[in-house]
């Protein structure tokens, strides 16, 4: 196994209140078996029973609302109004899908529960397809993550126990930054490339073939399966009364180690990332916000301390900078990546992202010209809001962020000078620009 | 002077104005053209550039609608109203004649399409734009065939200047495109532009 | 009504016809893509913003009613 998914399997134990923790990571009696799916169904089945189905449409949105599920794919938008919205369409017609695309090159989450808690995800997007009345069901996976998580092999033998209502049809969708996007899903799914398209209208109107289309994050169905059976007060024992139950954190120490774990939110972050031998801490991935640690220390997990400080929990990614590294150079890395990552088909992204990651990497290298900073600022204005998606929008929070929390990286760099005591890298950017194929 | 009788008017008029139509056509695809790779004619703002295509476009309705009405109303030959937008079911020249109907109703569809662009959504519009490119050819070879005017004297070296232009506007589009990036080309372009790609391609 | 103007960013090709045809309403910036206020048109502008949709030759620009400032109660 992968040292991610090993690291997984030590899960965290809950702050005092929590009961029946960890949720979505098995016990370790409970581990997957690749070579022997049936006998993993058939333990799966023994530890929390087949599918409760309600046998009718909709009846299951009234107990998420009272869970107050929120989505894990980063946006945090209710679960329940995602539901309602997509099960106004008529019977047979909306389309559910299971979004494993995990663009995000920090995070795993999603890749661990694939190979952790497949018929969780599974179970959930059978029950949120009796939710709206879906006439078809999608997984939608990161490509590379085919022989790795075995779904095929998982899929025929629920087919042997009658689980599974709507077949479920696997979309393989390219490794890109926003392949997971909802309408960039919505395209590929449609036989189209995996890019943005423009909204309105949005996916949950016209989506997938120009059906409703209900696209939620693997890890929310995992949680959707287990409320359906457990309910919504089993729930809401995990997290604090805004931000109820646990989320799947992945978790990049200092130490250089990466670890898939389970949280409550609210959980402190000094509990989840050792945070002594780090100077800055990433919060919310490429799109997210760095923290000086000091400030990290003092925070939860969650969104209610996170968002006024110009963070958010997005899809759980943490990662604690350790102070031998510079947070420029780093940042200069990931701005490169996200400008490669830009689909092309708006001109202020087009344009502006690779201005920024140009300037970012004069900043960086210790040779700046005089004016980069009102560059930066001025190509940030210029392209938020401007784009078909958020790709400049998180990039831009991303940027300011790194700004604000290495400005005196910044004064050092303009002497000529770095603090950084290692040049290898840290934070994990893949290589490589696109061709067209590498969209579909 | 010989007698000119109106018959024989109706008959030239109708020739004339099939040749300044077909100028007129090559005119508009031209422009058309740089409108669409937006390109500039010196010292026109971009809208003029655009309305100059459009008020082309619909002197060159105009035209051909003299054009089409003189050859009907004329007795010198016989075309029916109807072998006008219905391809090749006149008795004269059904053959040419036809492609001359076949090219208004192409041009027909795109002047209508346009004109009611803001309400039929882009993609629609554009499909039948692109039917322009059938509908000039078409013209020319009706221009060629349905009488002898352009196959010799000044006239046949009008219709090869006209030809030449909008296949010279053409190749130059063609070229412009092609250095246009496809869509996921045009990052790494402009990150190698920036020497944040060593080459376009790497990897 | 009051109405707003607002782009396709992905249909917008950049020809700069709109920031001709309505400069009061719309800008372009270094790389010629329009910028476009989100406050309501004017109604002595709303001419020139018809205009510009109609003209733009990629058909990017839609004038939209906006909610006004009472706040019309959002859909979704």
């Amino acid at each position: 196994m992968s040292p991610v998914i090993a690291g997984a399997t030590q899960a965290r134990q809950a702050p005092a209140g929590g009961g029946g923790f960890p949720r979505l990571l098995p016990p370790p009696t409970h581990l997957p078996n690749p070579s022997s799916p049936g006998a993993d169904l058939r333990a799966y089945l023994g530890l929390h029973g087949p599918v409760p189905y309600r046998d009718s449409a909709g009846a299951l949105i009234g107990e998420v609302r009272a869970a107050g599920l929120t989505g894990r794919g980063g946006a945090a938008f209710p679960v329940h109004r995602k539901l309602e919205a997509v099960a106004a369409a008529r019977p047979g017609r909306a389309i559910v899908v299971g979004n494993a695309a995990e663009g995000e090159p920090a995070s795993h989450k999603d890749e661990a529960l694939l190979f952790l808690a497949p018929h969780l995800i599974l179970d959930g997007l059978q029950l949120a397809a009796e939710a709206v009345g879906a006439g078809r069901a999608v997984l939608y996976v990161r490509g590379d993550l085919r022989a790795r998580t075995r779904l095929d092999d998982y899929l025929p033998e629920r087919d042997a126990y009658g689980l599974d209502r709507l077949p479920v049809e696997i979309v393989w969708s390219p490794h890109r930054f926003l392949a997971g996007e909802e309408s960039a899903l919505a395209s590929r799914v449609s036989g189209g490339p995996a890019v943005p398209q423009f909204t309105p209208p949005r996916v949950f109107e016209r989506g997938v073939d120009g059906r409703p289309t209900l696209v939620q994050n693997v890890e929310t169905l995992a949680h959707l399966a287990l409320i359906a059976r457990y309910g919504p007060g089993w729930f809401r024992a995990l997290g604090t009364p805004d931000e109820p139950g646990s989320m799947l954190c992945t978790l990049r120490q200092a130490s250089g180690s990466v670890d898939v774990a389970e949280a409550a939110i609210g959980t402190p972050l000094a509990t989840l990332l050792d945070l002594s031998a780090a100077g800055a801490v990433l919060v919310g991935g490429y799109h997210g916000a760095w923290l000086p640690a000091a400030q990290a220390a003092g925070l939860t997990l969650s969104n209610a301390q996170l968002r006024p400080i110009g963070a958010f929990t997005g899809a759980g990614v943490l990662a604690a900078l350790p102070t031998d590294r510079c947070g420029l150079i780093e940042s200069a890395r990931v701005a490169r990546y996200l400008a490669l990552e830009s689909a092309g088909q708006c001109g202020p992204c087009l344009n502006g992202l690779p201005s920024i990651a140009a300037a970012m990497a004069e900043l960086a290298d210790n040779r700046p010209h005089p004016r980069v900073l009102d560059d930066l600022g001025r190509w940030a204005g210029l392209v938020e809001g401007r784009g078909a998606c958020h790709h400049p929008d998180g990039t831009v929070r991303f940027l300011r962020s790194a700004l604000r929390v290495f400005g005196p990286e910044i004064r050092l760099h303009q002497q000529g000078r770095c603090s950084a005591a290692t040049a290898r890298p840290f934070l994990p950017v893949p290589a490589g620009p696109s061709t067209e194929a590498d969209w579909s | 002077m010989s007698g000119i009788t109106s018959t024989t008017a109706l008959w030239y008029a109708s020739r004339a104005t099939g040749v300044v139509s077909l100028i007129l056509l090559s005119a508009v695809m031209i422009i058309g053209m740089l409108v669409n790779r937006q390109g500039r004619l010196p010292g026109l703002p971009r809208f003029a550039v655009l309305g100059l295509h459009r008020n082309l476009s619909l002197l060159a309705v105009a035209f051909v609608a003299v054009h089409v009405l003189t050859a009907v109303t004329d007795s010198f030959v016989s075309i029916s109203l109807a072998a006008i937008v219905i391809p090749f079911i006149s008795s004269y020249e059904p053959l040419w004649l036809g492609l001359g109907a076949v090219s208004l109703d192409l041009m027909a569809a795109v002047i209508v399409t346009s004109l009611l662009r803001r309400h039929i959504g882009r993609r629609v519009w554009r499909a039948v734009h692109w039917l322009a490119y059938a509908s000039w050819p078409v013209a020319v070879v009706h221009s060629i065939y349905s009488s002898h005017d352009m196959q010799s004297g000044p006239l046949l070296y009008l219709g090869l200047v006209c030809i030449a232009a909008v296949l010279g506007a053409l190749g130059w589009r063609l070229i412009r495109a092609r250095t246009g990036l496809p869509r996921a080309d045009r990052v790494p372009q402009l990150m190698a532009d920036r020497g944040l790609l060593a080459r376009a391609g790497d990897r | 009504m009051p109405t707003k103007l607002s782009v396709n960013p992905i249909a917008c090709s950049g020809h700069g016809m709109c920031a001709e045809l309505a400069p009061e309403l719309i800008s372009l910036d270094e790389w010629g893509y329009p910028l476009i206020s989100g406050q309501p048109v004017p109604p002595r502008l709303v001419r020139d913003a018809k205009r510009a949709v109609t003209d733009c030759p990629a058909l990017a620009l839609r004038l939209t009613p906006a909610p006004d400032r009472a706040g019309v109660e959002k859909t979704r």
